[in-house]
């Protein structure tokens, strides 16, 4: 990673920030609102903020990588897709990292 | 008909809950070897775990910091990473709801992915119990998780120090994450907010601060509540 550096200011606000507004999101049916249903179309768009946000996410670091200075690098694009795959046909989270890295390391190895 | 009483309550959640260390561990041991590879010491990496005890969000964060986004960003990204959480809560109130105000606070700290798959499942099989088996149940369901979350992030930021260069480390992230949203994408809709997902933020890779992964995610959000409208309205034709 390039030049890893985070201002102890900002990550101590982001850890108690995030601490309270993660804990905000969970209490706040449970503890606060009760058993009133949720409208509709507010729990058909909460059903996709997973695979909404993560994608976008991961989309980036995989065409362009910070270890390569952002040039599209076959081990990792090629990792990427094996554990997609194998993550999206077996459903196993570990299996998809393992293979994923599984790949990631031979390629690097091979292309020295 | 044999008695359900909370105590056995409990110890049937522990008993469904031990699976779940096998996904915990080496995910905590990541958080930790990745935040000190970011520059985070021990005590600073174990804070955010056990403040936040939200994997992908953890990461998440994590990541953005790196790029420098503002704190802004950071948070309204993690944070939507997060809100599946707030669907967990909503459903799990009609099981939960009657229980103590302090008991339902704790819960809701404990609340992680698969404590909440277990329980629900548990409630379904067992619709005859009392708020307080279902309580006992949930608890019993975290006991074994939470304590390895914590211990596992302290192990991974203790041998982080110790790594060599040269794993590529760079990419665990990027891997994690996909093998988490690749079992996720069950319904054409899930694959459909996905990809929409992918192609906003590649094309809005430009947009400073970071706001290309805001716009990714409403968008993504919004085609896949789209698509769902779309299949139901062809399923009932």
């Amino acid at each position: 990673m390039t030049d890893p550096i985070i201002a102890k200011g900002t990550l101590w606000t982001v850890i108690i920030l995030l601490g309270l507004g993660s804990f905000a999101l969970r209490f706040a049916f449970l503890g606060l609102i009760g058993n009133r249903p949720m409208p509709d179309w507010i729990m058909r768009h909460l059903r996709y903020t997973a695979v909404a946000v993560l994608p976008g996410l991961v989309a980036p670091l995989v065409v362009w990588p910070n270890a390569t200075d952002g040039v599209l690098d076959l081990p990792r694009l090629a990792a990427a897709l094996t554990t997609l795959a194998v993550g999206y046909k077996t459903k196993n989270v570990l299996a998809a990292i393992f293979s994923g890295a599984g790949m990631l390391y031979l390629l690097l190895y091979l292309m020295g | 008909m044999t008695v359900t009483t909370p105590h056995t309550a409990y110890w049937e959640g522990v008993r469904d809950g031990l699976p779940f260390i096998l996904v915990v561990a080496p995910f905590a041991l990541l958080f930790g070897v990745v935040a000190t590879e970011a520059g985070l010491n021990v005590w600073e990496t174990l804070a955010f775990s056990v403040v936040v005890i939200a994997g992908a969000a953890q990461f998440t964060a994590l990541q953005l910091m790196q790029e420098n986004a503002p704190t802004v960003i950071v948070l309204a990204s993690a944070l939507a990473v997060n809100l599946r959480m707030a669907m967990y809560s909503a459903s799990l109130t009609p099981h939960l709801g009657a229980a103590p105000l302090w008991q339902r606070a704790l819960a809701a700290y404990m609340m992680v992915d698969q404590s909440y798959a277990c329980s629900i499942l548990a409630y379904e099989r067992n619709r005859d119990w009392s708020p307080l088996q279902k309580m006992a149940f949930y608890f019993g369901a975290v006991t074994p998780v939470i304590p390895v979350w914590y211990a596992m992030t302290v192990a991974g930021a203790l041998i982080g120090s110790s790594m060599p260069a040269g794993l590529a480390l760079d990419f665990a992230v990027p891997i994690t994450f996909i093998a988490m949203i690749a079992p996720a994408l069950r319904t054409l809709a899930h694959k459909a907010a996905a990809t929409a997902s992918v192609v906003l933020a590649l094309g809005f890779a430009f947009v400073p601060f970071n706001l290309g992964l805001i716009i990714a995610g409403i968008g993504g959000m919004m085609v896949g509540a789209q698509v769902e409208l779309w299949m139901e309205r062809r399923a009932r034709a």
